[in-house]
């Protein structure tokens, strides 16, 4: 191979479109290692701070799309101390430096500010494309930059960010010449947008794929953009609340958007609305009514029973097992299915139980990918549904009371959980809930071969069931665990393992400062950050070897070394 | 060791707090995180959580008097307020964002409405009793106290707890109290100062049956 030039040798890497490919082909030999990271197009950093930015866009100059992500998966439930981390700064202040040829950036659970928004607007001049998920500490000025800068932008995309509102300017700041937008999502923009400027935008943008409005959105005004996108295939309403006239002039131009295959939004939809929207129904492939408690389960299920080619399903328990049986009587094709809980005052109405997703699974033989809140679960129907879904890939099953048992004969839910991990061969990602021993995690240990994520809460009898899991999932990548008696034991008992693992998240369990510091000592190339919320975080560095209990422990490989924009709570060992 | 098991009884039924004196007292010595990522809304809740702190060595509310159907409550919440009072933070596992949705309508109606009220000096937010057929509004601000509040629901609501003609005696132990406050979290009734509840309660509801039945079985006891 060394005799080929090595445009050849770039030519035969461009096949390889993984990752984990690249990384192992760079490896090779120190020409392959340069051809390799000359050519990289695309990286993905799993966590910001296993590798110091400027390290890697030294090594990978002509990246073209970045992805990081920073937070830890339980930072989405206010499990992580605010102002932990996860800093987009430093990432877009290398970039700026040294990959000029950017062109998509997507961060995920990180703090972005303003400032490094207009430094990212003005320093990569091929810009298409930001994706920002689970984000927060950015305001519309940001996106005001973006808009008023990025000339090529083709993709804007806040899914579920904490933005801050300063008004509606920054919609206007797109420039009359910009008309490459191909996807534009500003759902969680909380504020107004000028509708005015949304409609003249949508009208120069003739590539538009893919809409989702916010809540301030009228339905007037998306009528009147739907207009302009006959070739719309994916569509976030605004607010659909109003009267029924407005719904004609909808209905009217949504007939024309021929290529709409998926729906959002549905803020606040009243029931009027609903018929509406029957003649999309037949060619949707993905719905997302999981921020609409206003519609009921006789809406919801006359809308669903219509949607037979549906893939991709997101609704609240208020469509009740009733709709549930509806959903897999009508939704032949439905891959992925998450069931959020409702406001809790929805006082009365019916929820979803071990029926529901029974019901489901006999209905849906092609469903990979759930998330079920529910109010109670049996082990029965659990070994129904592996039987009948051997196809899983992800299954997060969450039972709202923790450590509920199996609502019939009051048992544990270990044979349930374990007849999922051994039917689906497949499964990557597994949260499990309600009252479990150690034996469900002895199954998961040795069935669990292709587990990567696992989520544990409340769960657990003693150091065992954190040991079968750390010695049996042999691809594991990351485990978090929540109040659950493990203590140092097993966090200690297989210490090599965590430099396979991106990360190893414990609150609320049994470990101890001693235990943190012995893992440290013995594992150089992690960091082991503790957060104790106690304001006593200085008697810590007094009370070395003080056996007191570790409130929250986050542990990742790195490169990088410890991180120097930990805040105070945060100490790493 | 009852009244551990009654406050483990009692917290089942909470949303979330889980069965073990472990977890229990651990769930109490966390103070509550706030629910945005901010470091604004952080020190109002620690502000919050540190005035509930000194309360838990106050002497209690005084207990109603007369034989309310809440007078379990306020028993149940001297008992074990300061051992079972935190709510478990981060369950469900929901995103905050998904949690903290208002309607726009309501977004942008407490702006009009604080307005509104403040000059109004009202302060009124919804009732709704589990199986009631309509809700209520109440206004905050009328009421002195818990015990107040507690006199004005129970009449409001009276009529619609299991056909008081036919059953007047009506057992206590199945109500509880509950609000939803700003973060959207469901709360008890009682835990903080009265003032501090209000300016935090959002909304109330009237839980029965077998969701507040735990939480009367203190009385038995």
């Amino acid at each position: 191979m060394t005799y080929f030039p090595e445009e050849v040798v770039e030519h035969i890497f461009s096949f390889l479109p993984l990752h984990s490919d690249r990384n192992t082909v760079s490896l090779v030999c120190r020409v392959w290692y340069e051809v390799e990271r000359l050519s990289r197009r695309a990286v993905f950093v799993g966590n910001c701070y296993a590798v110091r930015p400027e390290r890697l866009v030294q090594r990978f100059p002509n990246v073209r799309t970045l992805t990081v992500k920073g937070k830890p998966h339980f930072a989405d439930f206010n499990l992580v101390p605010p102002d932990w981390g996860g800093y987009a700064g430093p990432w877009i202040d290398a970039a700026a430096r040294s990959c000029m040829g950017l062109e998509e950036l997507r961060m995920k659970r990180m703090v972005v500010l303003d400032e490094n928004l207009e430094l990212l607007a003005r320093s990569f001049p091929r810009f298409k494309a930001l994706v920002l998920i689970s984000c927060e500490g950015f305001s519309t000025d940001g996106l005001a930059a973006i808009a008023s800068h990025c000339k090529l932008l083709r993709e804007l995309d806040l899914q579920e960010n904490d933005v801050d509102d300063h008004g509606p300017r920054w919609l206007s700041c797109f420039p009359d010449s910009c008309t490459s937008l191909v996807s534009l999502n500003f759902a969680c923009i909380k504020g107004e947008v000028n509708p005015g400027a949304l409609e003249r935008l949508v009208a120069r943008s003739p590539n538009l794929r893919s809409l989702r409005l916010n809540r301030s959105v009228s339905v007037d005004t998306l009528s009147k953009i739907l207009v302009r996108t006959p070739n719309l295939e994916d569509l976030g309403t605004g607010n659909l609340t109003d009267e029924s006239e407005s719904y004609l002039r909808l209905s009217s131009a949504l007939e024309k958007c021929k290529m709409l295959r998926s729906l959002s939004g549905f803020w606040d939809a009243s029931p009027i609305c609903v018929p509406f929207i029957y003649p999309l129904c037949h060619h949707l492939t993905g719905l997302n009514l999981s921020y609409t408690p206003t519609l009921d389960y006789s809406d919801l299920t006359k809308m669903i029973s219509r949607c037979v080619k549906l893939q991709r399903l997101w609704v609240l328990d208020c469509i009740s097992d009733k709709g549930l049986q509806v959903v897999a009587s009508s939704c032949k094709d439905l891959q992925e299915l998450r069931v959020f809980p409702s406001d809790f005052y929805v006082a009365g109405y019916s929820v979803v139980t071990e029926e529901g997703l029974v019901a489901i699974s006999s209905g849906c033989p092609k469903l990979s990918s759930l998330l079920y809140f529910c109010h109670q679960m049996t082990n029965e129907a659990l070994i129904t549904v592996a039987k009948n879904c051997p196809n899983f890939i992800r299954f997060r099953l969450c039972i709202l009371e923790p450590k509920k048992p199996d609502a019939i004969t009051n048992q544990p839910l270990d044979e349930g959980f374990g007849a999922i991990v051994r039917e689906c061969k497949g499964l990557r990602r597994l949260s499990i809930s309600g009252l479990l021993t150690d034996k469900v995690f002895m199954d998961i240990g040795k069935y669990g071969k292709q587990l990567e994520m696992l989520s544990i809460a409340f769960a657990g009898d003693s150091d065992k069931g954190m040991m079968h899991v750390m010695n049996g999932c042999k691809n594991l990548r990351k485990l978090e665990i929540r109040d659950s008696p493990f203590s140092d034991v097993a966090l200690l008992g297989n210490v090599a393992k965590y430099e396979t693992m991106r990360s190893l998240w414990m609150s609320g369990c049994n470990v101890t400062l001693k235990g943190c510091q012995v893992l440290a000592t013995k594992m150089p190339m992690l960091n082991v950050e503790i957060m104790n919320e106690l304001d006593e975080s200085s008697e810590m560095e007094e009370n070395h070897g003080d056996p007191s209990r570790v409130d929250k422990l986050y542990v990742y490989r790195t490169t990088a070394g410890a991180r120097n924009d930990a805040p105070d709570f945060v100490k790493i060992l | 060791m009852a009244d551990v098991e009654s406050c483990l009884k009692a917290t089942e039924l909470r949303l979330g707090l889980p069965g073990t004196e472990e977890t229990t007292a651990a769930a109490a010595a966390l103070p509550t995180p706030p629910s945005t990522p901010r470091g604004k809304k952080r020190d109002g809740n620690i502000a919050a959580d540190e005035a509930a702190k000194k309360r838990d060595g106050e002497t209690a509310p005084p207990a109603a008097k007369q034989a309310t159907v809440f007078e379990v409550l306020t028993r149940v919440e001297t008992t074990f307020v300061s051992s079972c009072r935190a709510q478990v933070v981060g369950w469900p596992p929901v995103r905050s964002y998904r949690k903290s949705k208002p309607a726009p309508a309501e977004e942008k109606a407490p702006a009009a409405a604080a307005t509104a009220t403040a000059a109004a000096g009202a302060l009124f937010v919804k009732v709704s009793m589990d199986g009631a057929p309509y809700l209520r509004k109440v206004d905050l601000k009328m009421y002195k106290g818990y015990r107040e509040l507690r006199e004005a629901l129970e009449a409001m609501f009276l009529c619609f707890s299991g056909g008081a003609a036919d059953t007047p005696s009506v057992n206590p132990s199945d109500f509880a109290v509950t609000y939803e406050d700003k973060d959207g979290d469901l709360m008890l009734v009682g835990d903080v100062p009265f003032d501090m509840f209000i300016s935090a309660c959002k909304r109330l509801r009237i839980m029965k049956g077998s969701e507040a039945r735990g939480l009367g079985s203190v009385k038995n006891n």
